[in-house]
């Protein structure tokens, strides 16, 4: 990628993304391809957030109850602090990051591929906008199924702290599920999902930014990765505290 | 048929297109020959849009295309085949799929038809009973058989091929130089080849243009290049000795 500031970095990605959301060549084309992208990059990252959200769904709770060494906190609060740590911070930000890792370094090398076996200029000449064909979808894609794997990395997450709770006698099954019942506000899921569908957004645009102005070869393409990985790890945290900022604290 | 008129093109201070023109005529392969970086590639990555030149003009039968808008130009490309040097298949698509992919973008046609077409593609190019068989698995000269089979799925009124027999046997580089020349007489192609090999120039040259330093520096067909004065084509077409040996007297 070509040395440009920050500001110019900026402009062209606003300006990938007024091409990318121009409309489509063929509505039906586009439609095949957000279902494909639905089922590459959210279906196909189902079984790692199921693992990951298990595991540290076991490990905030069996932290938690060996902090609440106080006798006047009740043991249900290990089932709460799990439930509020997962639903706040681990589901949506955590496991988005591992989402910024995984997807997005496979979205910015697919397209720096592309650009550089001139796939995408075949692309171009043929009469088609590259940027909507190949962005587009994965975006619409990402920000439909991305809310659905937190939520379903949440309920795991919870499964997982129980499991490991009553297993190691953190806590007993009746105070878990007391814990993880009491003091539930619906507005945290809201909260939750708002940040997975910005998450959503910024981990496939910003990956496929960085894969769209790819220019070179094989080495490139590797740098190009790693950068989208680390800005969207760069941009997940500060857009985190922004929009928490903006949600939690009145 | 396709005109470039006074193209000047400079990347950075050098610059490397000056002042070219040259006509490009429907139903004859267009040669655009030169040395390594001559300016060959440029000058057709101008004409795709590709690249922008500073001066000068790119007619398409009279329409101006430095002028078009964005749409205007989306719609021309639909007209529009290239046969990249590495044949730009997609890497995630079958055979099939490649060659489909161009039908489903911008025709209504039914499933059967676009397979049909597809089939025929596939056919002309001898690639027949390979529609399920991914890039990876082809060779190089397939592959750019494959690429033209996709070009030319969407009929077009425009070919242009970046060196397409760079990386291949002899034996395959005459079979793609008279694939494009086939198809280009058949369905009356407008077509530019841009090229080193003399093997391309002297069997498919119709009308060549030889760029030298980014110039126009000569223009005629196979049957003149090989009897021209100019000092500096004659370097180039009787590059090695073996070639020079056998130089008409």
């Amino acid at each position: 990628m070509e040395k440009l500031g920050l500001i110019s970095h900026l402009g062209r990605y606003a300006m990938l993304l007024n091409r990318t959301f121009s409309k489509p060549e063929k509505l039906s084309v586009y439609m095949r391809q957000i279902f494909r992208e639905i089922d590459s990059l959210g279906i196909g990252s189902l079984g790692l957030i199921a693992i990951i959200s298990i595991f540290m769904g076991g490990v905030i709770t069996i932290q938690s109850a060996y902090n609440f060494t106080s006798p006047f906190i009740p043991l249900y609060a290990v089932g709460l602090g799990t439930r509020e740590s997962i639903i706040l911070e681990f589901s949506p930000t955590i496991v988005s990051l591992i989402m910024a890792g995984k997807v997005g370094s496979n979205i910015a090398s697919e397209i720096g591929t592309m650009r550089i076996s001139e796939q995408i200029d075949a692309l171009e000449i043929m009469g088609v906008n590259s940027a909507a064909y190949l962005i587009m979808p994965k975006i619409i894609g990402s920000v439909f199924i991305f809310p659905f794997l937190i939520i379903i990395s949440m309920f795991l997450g919870i499964l997982g702290g129980y499991v490991m709770g009553v297993a190691t006698g953190a806590c007993s099954s009746y105070e878990y599920i007391f814990g993880i019942q009491s003091f539930f506000v619906p507005f945290n899921i809201a909260y939750a999902l708002t940040k997975t569908v910005i998450f959503a957004f910024i981990i496939t645009s910003v990956s496929s930014y960085h894969g769209y102005y790819t220019h070179g070869g094989a080495l490139e393409v590797g740098k190009a990765s790693t950068k989208s990985v680390v800005y969207n790890s760069i941009i997940i945290l500060i857009t985190n505290l922004v929009v928490t900022k903006l949600m939690l604290v009145h | 048929m396709i005109e470039i008129k006074n193209i000047n093109k400079t990347f950075g201070d050098r610059q490397i297109i000056f002042d070219v023109s040259f006509t490009f005529l429907p139903g004859k392969c267009n040669l655009v020959i030169g040395e390594s970086g001559s300016g060959k590639t440029t000058i057709m990555k101008m004409m795709v849009g590709l690249v922008t030149p500073e001066t000068g003009e790119i007619l398409y039968d009279g329409a101006d295309f430095l002028s078009m808008t964005l749409r205007e130009k989306q719609e021309l490309r639909k007209s529009i085949g290239m046969l990249f040097q590495g044949g730009a298949l997609f890497d995630s698509q079958t055979l099939e799929e490649n060659v489909i992919f161009p039908l489903d973008m911008f025709t209504d046609m039914s499933k059967e038809e676009k397979l049909e077409r597809a089939n025929f593609c596939l056919k002309r190019v001898n690639l027949e009973n390979k529609n399920k068989l991914f890039p990876s698995e082809l060779s190089g000269g397939m592959k750019k058989r494959a690429a033209l089979a996709r070009s030319l799925s969407i009929n077009p009124k425009y070919l242009f091929c970046d060196e397409p027999n760079s990386g291949l046997d002899p034996r395959t580089s005459i079979v793609i130089d008279e694939l494009i020349k086939e198809v280009t007489e058949e369905f009356n192609i407008t077509t530019m080849v841009v090229t080193h090999d003399m093997n391309s120039v002297i069997g498919i040259g119709h009308n060549i243009l030889y760029l030298y330093k980014g110039k126009k520096w000569w223009e005629g067909t196979n049957k003149q290049v090989l009897r021209t004065d100019n000092k500096e084509l004659l370097d180039f077409v009787y590059a090695s000795e073996f070639l020079r040996e056998l130089r008409p007297k």
